[in-house]
């Protein structure tokens, strides 16, 4: 078992399984079909993240660097909470970027689904978790991964 | 650490202009201090840019979003231009390709006539290059922008000097409606600093759609200063400049999330600060032609059969220029001409802001570019990509983006010419 303390972007706790992107989570790419055909697993559609492709994300313990791509992203968040398709919580070892921030907090002012979201966990997190290992957040910022 | 709101700011949170301003504001608050802002700052610029143009019938709690927002009295402040519409009968699609459509999009009109409640400039004003003459929201050097849309926001930052974070959908109308936007990031001086150099050490002009694509995969939402393009672009920002940097910056923001570039002797800020833009502990990325080459082998091609013939190609997204146009209809004519062909052996569909389509349409090269049979569109792309028969087919593109978002397979410029004036495979 392992810990690392974040930074709580938005509160709350959560327990779910680790699905793990070690490269950009291009969120437009990775909910695009899912979101559009009705796929209440949210499969990952994004050809060009090998990690996520064709794995369901509603539910689990998202770990990623950061998002990128469109602008989109923080909308298509917020869309995917209001469904009840979200992640169970967003763990970020870097910093949060603006799109996911926006989709984070969107869900979590104007959706009855928030998603728990720490960031800043550090390169060593992304390095330790494994997709299907347990992680459990705390209210604090602690992140266990066992 | 809380942000310094005006007593104004803080008896619109506190519910003095009702629960749902009361809500925009406690979610650009909770944006800012995420971000370490301590204060708010006046959007400045005229006009706003949304990012979500499309009604797809799946978007439902964006629409109940739109609902409250016109209902509790949350309008825009300030006028604004969406991106391109999903729809145009114009561009090829068979019977049950325009049944998906209809059943995808069905809510196309609503959506629409929300958005005109909240603040949309014309019914003409879709597109994602807002910022082009003809369209006429070209916001100002320095000014204080809350647009989305990845291309548009680097493309303003970077080339016209504007400062706009690369805010998501909803959030950028939520700055318009409040007339406020958090100060951070891109829109502070040391957030516009560069911590990465790129170094472009290529033998020739490098492919703007690749050069931008490994910029973006390397730095992700950094900040990068580019050595060494000048001696391909110029140092004036002309209009072939423009169009290279809207295209190169375009890949950036897709392939990974740059809000801003600044190109040596070339765009305004390193025009103006010069190599003081750089962080003391910068990173640099040398690009050279193997490094491109690398970058573009790594792209997936997800069609069922690898070697299938293209069946519709699509140039521009973003939107073309209207030099760009014109470049394409010229080349497309010269390349036919010199095959001994009339018309193009792909479909293929050209795409620009309606303003520019309607400058275009009203030159002799619009009669050309119908009669090599060329649909001129004012589309996104992408939308049309998003219909699940139109993304099993074969389609071609110069455009990165697509590629990133949609089942479309890339190609250079001069590869998609010869596509279409050649016919057959020629990658």
């Amino acid at each position: 078992m392992k810990t690392f303390q974040g930074r709580v972007v938005v509160p709350g706790t959560a327990k779910a399984q680790a699905l793990v992107t070690h490269s950009g989570f291009n969120t437009l790419a990775s909910y695009q079909k899912s979101l559009m055909f009705g796929d209440k697993t949210g499969k990952c559609s994004d050809q060009n993240n090998p990690d996520l492709y064709k794995k369901p994300m509603a539910g689990t313990a998202l770990c990623l660097p950061q998002t990128i791509g469109s602008t989109t992203g923080g909308m298509v968040l917020f869309t995917a909470a209001s469904m009840g398709r979200q992640p169970a919580c967003l763990l970020f070892s870097k910093p949060i970027d603006s799109l996911a921030a926006a989709g984070a907090i969107l869900a979590g002012v104007w959706s009855e689904h928030p998603m728990p979201t720490v960031d800043s966990l550090g390169d060593e997190f992304l390095q330790a978790v494994r997709t299907g290992d347990t992680v459990t957040v705390g209210e604090n910022g602690v992140v266990t991964v066992e | 650490m809380p942000m310094q709101l005006t007593q104004q700011q803080q008896a619109v949170l506190d519910g003095s202009q009702g629960e749902v301003m009361a809500k925009v504001m406690k979610t650009l608050v909770m944006y800012g201090e995420t971000f370490g802002a301590s204060r708010m700052v006046p959007v400045t610029s005229q006009q706003g840019h949304l990012v979500t143009s499309f009604g797809l019938s799946m978007m439902k709690p964006v629409y109940e979003l739109m609902d409250q927002l016109i209902e509790g009295g949350a309008l825009s402040q300030q006028k604004f231009t969406m991106d391109p519409r999903p729809l145009d009968p114009a561009v090829p699609s068979n019977f049950l390709q325009n049944l998906v459509f209809r059943v995808m999009y069905s809510k196309q009109a609503d959506y629409e006539a929300q958005l005109q409640k909240l603040g949309l400039v014309s019914k003409d004003a879709f597109t994602c290059t807002c910022y082009m003459p003809e369209v006429g929201n070209e916001p100002q050097k320095g000014e204080i922008l809350s647009w989305a849309e990845s291309s548009a926001v680097v493309y303003a930052n970077s080339v016209l000097g504007a400062r706009c974070n690369r805010n998501s959908g909803i959030i950028e109308l939520f700055g318009s409606i409040a007339g406020c936007v958090p100060e951070f990031g891109l829109l502070t001086d040391e957030g516009r600093k560069a911590t990465w150099v790129v170094e472009v050490r290529t033998s020739q002009k490098p492919e703007a759609q690749v050069l931008g694509s490994a910029i973006g995969m390397k730095v992700l939402e950094d900040v990068p200063y580019i050595r060494g393009l000048d001696q391909w672009l110029g140092t004036e920002l002309n209009d072939e400049a423009k169009a290279y940097l809207k295209d190169m910056g375009a890949a950036t923001a897709s392939n990974g999330a740059v809000g801003l570039y600044h190109v040596a002797n070339l765009t305004p800020e390193a025009c103006e600060l010069g190599e003081a833009l750089i962080t003391e502990n910068a990173q640099t990325y040398v690009i050279d032609d193997a490094e491109l080459a690398r970058v573009k082998a790594s792209y997936p091609c997800i069609w069922k059969d690898a070697n299938a013939a293209p069946k519709l190609c699509f140039v521009g997204c973003p939107h073309l220029s209207l030099a760009q146009l014109e470049q394409w209809t010229d080349q497309v004519q010269e390349g036919l001409k010199a095959g001994g062909r009339t018309r193009v052996a792909v479909p293929t569909v050209f795409t620009a802001a309606p303003a520019v389509a309607e400058a275009f349409r009203s030159t002799p090269r619009a009669k050309v570019l119908a009669e090599m049979g060329i649909v001129l569109s004012s589309i996104c792309p992408l939308m049309y990509m998003n219909n699940p028969l139109c993304g099993k087919m074969p389609v071609i593109t110069n455009s990165n983006k697509l590629r990133t978002y949609s089942t479309a397979r890339y190609y250079t410029d001069s590869e998609i010419l010869a596509f279409l004036t050649k016919g057959g495979q020629h990658a």
